[in-house]
């Protein structure tokens, strides 16, 4: 088996690994980016629509442009990428297990940065494995990434900005939205978003699930019906709809396996999808050297995801001794402003209760140690 | 019911944005963004349906005549200042959530115009006549289209300048996607 070492190891090549990657590299740490899939960017790609947010956080450019940004300045900083790359384990030393162009190899870095991102919720219904069943990142890779039109006639399940943006993104590929089905009495996402959609005539159905997908061999009728409080189905309120795909956009949970393996401290907090693992301001775990960013530490959004990055990227080269102290604190003091703004108003103040809660939850266990930023 | 009584209807059940994805009457009234009739009977004028706080500036930033201020807190809703608004439409490209629309009471006695984003192919030719749809993509009346405008400063977005008749330049915010097109016809 062969080994490797470097200072910084970046797990996951997305908005938030991409910056953790720039910011280590800047400062002059050797550093490796490590992803499983074929190509850069994480989600970054796969979004055609112009972002929200501030200015200073790309606001109105186009997803897969502020990915291809991220990509070239990681690549000028000399970090080192393996793509195709799978890490299928990290010991409680952080010593990753990694297999590389078909050869083993154990990985050995003083800081690991954790930035694995999310994965889709399923639901199950009668009917759900029929194929045309998907999740809404997959429609969204499907028409974005590969070209291919899952359906013609599309259900939405879920109107959190996922459904209300693939919901676009699959009409600008040319498919009908025929419903948006929601279980809340309100729409989860931004009220843009949800008005973009209902201009191009999708119904947006509030208070109504899924009941059950009907077809032989694929999806062929799709039964909605209101829902009571309890979020129960309303005998008497079922009604058919024709359609060829169903797509589920019922929220993301973090992809914290490694984490786990590695020995790191969690707490549940169902705002951000389930399971987090601990950390301080410097989004480093209850683990020395062992940092975390983006959706792995809390779904948020791709903004925040960006600012935890560069977050962790200084905070892990300033543990190197790579930066001015002065100059290091004053940066990330800028982040903790930044992030502070993101998770600020009617959308944000969840997901900064959310993280207050989870940072609380670290100085606790690290005996009131707080690294307060 | 008769199709004035049905619409009285839906707009008292519309309890908002939140609930149905079209800005109630309530809504538009109390916002921000909202130029007065007088004003849009001057001339172009932005008309922003922003009524949801949520994080978001790049329109403030895109205005060259500091018609559109947000200010610090970048949950506040864009306020216009109607008056120093030149209906330029930078920001009606700019947009992220495709709210602004640019409209215009002054185009002739019979016909207001309004120029609205479109990111959906085929665009529609200019001179033709096509579907013109209000807030629920309801079908309002015809438009016949006087301009598209695509440049690449727009990033991918085009807006689109479209004649209506003056009675429903209040309800009408964009028109109903073209027919896709065979590639390999």
């Amino acid at each position: 088996m062969k080994q490797v070492t470097a200072d910084v190891v970046v797990i996951g090549a997305g908005s938030a690994g991409l910056c953790a990657a720039y910011q280590a590299a800047h400062a002059g740490a050797d550093v490796l980016v490590i992803d499983e899939n074929h190509l850069p960017g994480g989600q970054l790609f796969k979004q055609i629509h112009k972002f929200f947010g501030s200015r200073v956080h790309y606001a109105g450019t186009r997803g897969y442009q502020i990915g291809q940004q991220l990509l070239e300045r990681v690549q000028d900083s000399g970090a080192k990428v393996w793509l195709d790359t799978l890490v299928y384990g990290m010991a409680h030393d952080k010593t990753l297990g990694v297999i590389h162009q078909g050869t083993h190899y154990t990985v050995q870095a003083q800081k690991v940065i954790v930035a694995t991102g999310a994965k889709e919720n399923y639901m199950a219904f009668p009917g759900s494995t029929l194929p045309g069943v998907m999740g809404a990142g997959a429609a969204q890779t499907m028409v974005n990434i590969h070209r291919v039109l899952p359906g013609q006639r599309v259900v939405m399940l879920g109107s959190g900005n996922v459904g209300l943006i693939v919901s676009y993104q699959l009409m600008q590929a040319g498919a009908d939205v025929i419903a948006l089905v929601e279980g809340a009495p309100k729409i989860g996402g931004y009220a843009v978003h949800a008005a973009k959609i209902r201009r191009a005539g999708v119904p947006i159905y509030v208070g109504h699930t899924i009941t059950q997908v009907l077809g032989t061999n694929h999806v062929e009728q799709v039964e909605i019906a209101a829902v009571d409080a309890q979020f129960t189905p309303v005998p008497g309120t079922e009604q058919r709809l024709e359609a060829d795909t169903v797509c589920l956009a019922v929220g993301l949970n973090p992809m914290t396996e490694l984490l786990w393996m590695a020995g790191c401290e969690f707490c549940y907090i169902p705002a951000f999808g389930g399971h987090v693992p601990l950390h301080n301001w410097d989004m480093e775990t209850t683990i020395q050297g062992l940092y975390v960013a983006g959706d792995v530490t809390g779904v948020e959004e791709a903004s925040s995801a960006m600012e935890e990055g560069n977050m962790a990227g200084i905070a892990a080269a300033q543990a190197l001794g790579l930066l001015d102290v002065c100059d290091a604190e004053s940066r990330k003091a800028e982040i903790a402003a930044r992030l502070d703004v993101l998770r600020s108003g009617l959308f944000g103040v969840r997901r900064r209760t959310a993280k207050q809660q989870q940072l609380n939850a670290m100085d606790v266990s690290m005996g009131g140690a707080s690294h307060n930023g | 019911m008769d199709k004035n009584k049905q619409d009285l209807h839906k707009e008292y059940f519309n309890l908002g944005v939140a609930f149905t994805g079209v800005p109630s009457q309530d809504e538009l009234a109390h916002c921000p963004g909202v130029p007065t009739e007088m004003r849009m009977q001057h001339g172009r004028v932005a008309c922003i349906e922003c009524v949801q706080q949520i994080p978001c500036n790049p329109c403030e930033g895109l205005c060259k005549f500091g018609a559109i201020t947000i200010g610090e807190e970048i949950t506040n809703l864009p306020k216009l200042h109607e008056d120093n608004c030149v209906g330029c439409g930078l920001c009606v490209a700019g947009c992220p959530g495709l709210a602004i629309t640019i409209l215009d009471r002054s185009y002739s006695k019979r016909e207001a115009t309004i120029d609205f984003p479109f990111e959906y192919l085929p665009l529609p030719a200019v001179g033709a006549w096509v579907d013109a749809v209000n807030r629920a993509g309801e079908v309002v009346c015809k438009g016949r289209i006087l301009r598209v405008l695509k440049p690449e400063s727009y990033q991918g977005t085009a807006v689109i300048c479209m004649a209506i008749p003056q009675e429903y330049l209040n309800e009408v915010r964009s028109m109903k996607r073209l027919p896709k097109q065979d590639r390999r016809e």
